[in-house]
């Protein structure tokens, strides 16, 4: 075996092993061994039980607009912190960072208090006939609010890095300012979009604390995925608990493994590395 | 104190850095490593630093194997490319650095570490800026605060890796000159890697001229410069003029011009240096009718730009620039190669002409 | 990095679009992001300073707090110890399998947090694989402290080994190179080149792991069961009040978690500013010879 110049590499590669097995390796077995015990017949009544499948709809559902919302808000937000100065536009982007470090539970309060028929948006929402808290509008709301950090940190690199010179040779080449958006930049950015999106899903299908406040909970109508482990949960049906975990979970190790791809997809366009 | 390199071979996934090479570094002496990127240079250095292993071969110093020793036991001084200066350290912190690591039993005392430092930082020119950090430095000091961090450990064996090579042209001739004094200085076996042929020319006692992992010519650089050994010293060393030369009876010819040379058929390629290409009035003698096409001035040298017709090749001709009279583009002239050395494509070196080589 | 304005002939639509943009951005910031931030704190101060000190001058508030800081004590060192590790050896070294760590170090960070709870009870819960045996012995996981700080171990595992992976593979290893040349051992290189110039990106991870620590809500939920002034980290009291429709005390211990948010941020752009000049300089340090 080759020599390696550095020492560490056993103890350092062993410790991170050991604690990944102990910490996160072993609990995901724990949940494969338990789903599998609701059996076949188990997962068809679960996945036939009406009440599962609005939960499951809303959820990933929810999570599918939701993200869908964030790289189209997450684009505009971008664009104007990178390529704008204006008055405020630090303090902003400190800002955006904080549906990541704001815990979920006072985000979930917050925005019920805010959308609540007597808030202070809610208010004025709702003589419109805009219902937001307790409605799947709400958790929308929520999933967004969530998400919409992912979409921002991950293209706000790569737009500060997209050389200027780029969109100037279009510009003399002739292209217009649209034309040169559409063409040039767009084009550059979409593996970007792309994982922003898969990251804000991810996290939107997921959320629980943020969400579970606004959404008011009505079974068949604004009940999440999340929630209905808990519930079973609560009921110590581990079995059916489980086997919506590992629904879950998949999804994530889906969207992970996309996410994964997608990165190496945005690599192609980088400089080879000496 | 001999350092002695035997059939070193280092593979990486796609190519060989290092294939079979075998280099005797003597005591006290100064020795370029130079090749174009990707000869293996770096490796060679990096092997002999402790910071990467050869798959086969072996390095002995004294008879003791060298190999066997780690990177903090081989008691070497290296100066990285980019300095890899500690960042978080001032100039002192860092000279000092390697005294302080020290176990300590060897670890000199407090008072001894600053005197030694004070001592490098005059030495290296530095007084005043210990204190500094490395990024309030300019490239010229950030280099020689690496040298005196490796020198303060008092190495038996100095490594520098493209010392000059992140500097500005200015900066670069003076740090030569000023390294070459320290290694008269101090006496150290020292081993340089570039990618600069003039560099390594100007310093070194020895070059080492390495070409995708394989020695092609170790010599003095006047022997490398006057009898390089293959075509790619020819080409990589020194500037030089190709002539393609073809079997003629019982001699090698291009065009007009002949030299005899051993073989029987085939084709071959002289190589003639610019300033051993001899310019008289267009008139009969061996060699070949030109055209003077551009000159360019080179204060002492001028390089002139000369056609030959019957060869459609342009040829590269130096000469004294108060030599040149009252010579002009456009104007007709007789080119004679004085000497040179030809390859033929079995590989057979011969020197023709007369003088050196 | 210096951004410059192309103000030259800017066309008029084209004033009015950037205009637009920078309208409908801080629109979008200030109603999304600042509004229910200022409403936690108006609704925390609702009936006064009164009110809002004495709900957190409660015995379930305080052992909220007791029990919240505790988790984060014990979790966020040993995040820092694991992610020191899992950088050292995902960046200093190559070997096999090395994305498919990399792509575990990230996996909680993509899994629901009701999940993450969720395994921990079927670990260690009534039914779960060491249930019995534990129940045997007389030992609370689940429903329990230990499982508290179990679940929010795997939630933040992968916050500290995030910030320094990028930074000590931009960073390379010729620093480290150069002080084992220079006769240092492996720890020496570790506490004198390493640490210091991680520091910063360190500092950064522990604030954040602290921050999810003492915040997370759905896992901590799930694994709690909500046992008052015993298993009720802060999130949970938020939840319990507020579900108690006693929202002064709710948004009040809101407020203090709300605070610790800003703190964070705030640290985190000063921080980025000191990360700024360290990367420009390993930038321009890259790129090696043959």
């Amino acid at each position: 075996m080759r020599r390696r110049v550095l020492p560490g590499f056993g103890l350092s590669l062993g410790y991170t092993l050991t604690w990944l097995c102990l910490v996160v390796l072993l609990p995901l077995a724990a949940l494969a061994w338990k789903a599998s015990g609701i059996g076949f017949e188990g997962v068809a009544r679960l996945f036939t039980s009406p009440r599962t499948l609005s939960a499951l709809k809303l959820s990933f559902g929810g999570a599918l607009l939701a993200a869908m919302a964030n790289v189209v808000i997450g684009l505009v937000v971008t664009w104007a912190l990178v390529r704008y100065r204006f008055p405020g536009r630090r303090l902003l982007d400190a800002l955006i960072d904080l549906p990541f470090a704001l815990p979920t539970a006072v985000a979930g309060i917050a925005l019920t208090a805010i959308y609540a028929p007597n808030g202070w948006l809610g208010q004025w929402l709702v003589p419109l006939g805009i219902k937001v808290a307790y409605t799947p509008l709400g958790v929308l709301l929520a999933m967004v609010f969530v998400g919409f950090p992912f979409v921002v940190r991950t293209l706000q690199p790569v737009l500060q890095s997209l050389e200027r010179d780029v969109e100037e040779a279009a510009e003399s080449l002739g292209a217009t300012g649209a034309q040169t958006f559409l063409r040039v930049i767009l084009p550059t950015l979409v593996p970007t979009l792309l994982t922003g999106f898969a990251l804000s899903l991810a996290r939107g299908v997921g959320e629980y604390g943020s969400v579970i406040f606004i959404a008011g909970n009505i079974p068949n109508r604004s009940e999440i995925a999340p929630l209905l482990i808990v519930q079973r949960l609560e009921e110590f049906d581990y079995a059916t608990a489980s086997a919506l975990g590992i629904v879950m979970l998949a999804f994530s190790l889906l969207l992970l493994v996309l996410v994964a791809t997608l990165q190496r997809w945005t690599r192609r366009w980088a400089e080879p590395a000496t | 104190m001999t350092l002695a390199l035997k059939q070193l071979t280092r593979q990486f996934t796609e190519l060989a850095a290092l294939d079979d090479v075998s280099l005797d570094i003597e005591p006290g002496e100064f020795i370029a490593l130079v090749g174009p990127s990707g000869s293996g240079k770096t490796t060679l250095l990096r092997i002999l630093a402790g910071l990467d292993y050869p798959d086969r071969g072996t390095v002995m110093l004294n008879g003791r194997d060298f190999l066997a020793a780690n990177a903090r036991e081989r008691n070497v001084g290296l100066v990285f490319q980019h300095y890899a200066l500690f960042r978080h350290l001032s100039v002192r912190e860092n000279i000092a650095f390697g005294l302080r690591v020290r176990p300590r039993k060897r670890r000199p005392p407090r008072a001894d570490i600053r005197t030694r430092v004070d001592d490098l930082l005059k030495r290296v020119q530095l007084d005043g800026l210990g204190d500094r950090y490395p990024s309030q430095l300019s490239g010229g000091q950030r280099q020689r605060v690496a040298l005196a961090r490796a020198l303060a450990v008092e190495p038996e064996i100095l490594l520098l890796d493209e010392p000059f090579g992140a500097l500005d042209a200015q900066v670069r001739t003076a740090l030569r000159r000023w390294l070459r004094e320290l290694h008269e200085d101090l006496g150290l076996t020292t081993v340089f890697v570039t990618h600069d042929q003039e560099e390594a020319l100007e310093l070194a006692d020895r070059l080492v001229v390495m070409n995708r992992g394989r020695i092609e010519q170790v010599g003095s650089p006047q022997e490398v410069y006057q009898a390089p050994a293959t075509p790619f010293v020819c080409e990589f060393i020194g500037r030089t003029n190709k002539v393609a030369l073809r079997r003629d009876g019982d001699a090698w010819r291009a065009g007009a011009w002949s030299i005899p040379g051993p073989g029987t058929a085939g084709s071959a390629v002289a190589y003639i240096r610019p300033e051993h290409l001899a310019l008289a009035a267009a008139d009969g003698g061996p060699g070949w009718d030109a055209q003077l096409r551009h000159i360019y001035l080179a204060g002492s040298v001028a390089h002139l730009d000369v056609h030959v017709a019957e060869l459609d090749l342009s040829l590269e001709v130096d000469m004294a620039s108060d030599q040149l009279g009252g010579l002009a583009p456009g104007a007709l002239l007789r080119v004679a190669p004085l000497h040179g050395v030809a390859f033929a494509d079995d590989c057979t070196r011969w020197a023709w002409g007369t003088g050196l080589a | 990095m210096t951004m410059v304005h192309r103000r030259r002939r800017a066309s008029t639509p084209r004033r009015l679009g950037r205009l637009a943009l920078i309208v409908a951005t801080c629109a979008f910031l200030c109603l999304f992001l600042l509004v229910p931030l200022a409403s936690v704190f108006v609704e925390a101060w609702r009936q006064g300073a009164h009110a809002f000190l004495e709900s957190i001058d409660d015995p379930d508030a305080l052992a909220a707090i007791r029990l919240t800081l505790f988790v984060a004590l014990v979790s966020v060192p040993l995040n820092v110890v694991f992610g020191v590790a899992a950088a050292w050896a995902m960046t200093r070294f190559t070997f096999r399998g090395k994305a498919l760590l990399g792509a575990l170090i990230d996996l909680p960070l993509s899994v629901s947090p009701v999940v993450s709870g969720l395994l921990f009870v079927l670990m260690f819960g009534a039914q779960g694989w060491f249930g019995p045996w534990l129940a045997a012995h007389g030992i609370n996981i689940i429903f329990a402290v230990p499982g508290l700080v179990l679940a929010t171990i795997f939630i933040t595992l992968p916050f500290v080994a995030r910030e320094l992976i990028p930074l000590m593979q931009a960073q390379g290893t010729e620093e480290e190179e150069a002080a084992r040349v220079l006769g240092a051992s492996g720890w020496q290189t570790f506490f004198r080149v390493t640490l210091p110039n991680i520091r910063w990106a360190l500092l950064y991870g522990v604030l954040l792991s602290n921050a999810r620590a003492m915040g997370e809500f759905g896992a901590v939920s799930v694994v709690s069961g909500h046992i008052r002034g015993l298993t009720t980290t802060m999130p949970l009291e938020v939840e319990m009040r507020y579900n108690e429709y006693n929202y002064v005390g709710a948004f009040a211990i809101a407020s203090l978690l709300a605070l610790l948010a800003l703190v964070t941020l705030a640290v985190k752009a000063a921080l980025e500013w000191r990360f700024h000049a360290d990367t420009d300089v390993v930038a321009a340090a890259r790129r090696r010879g043959t």
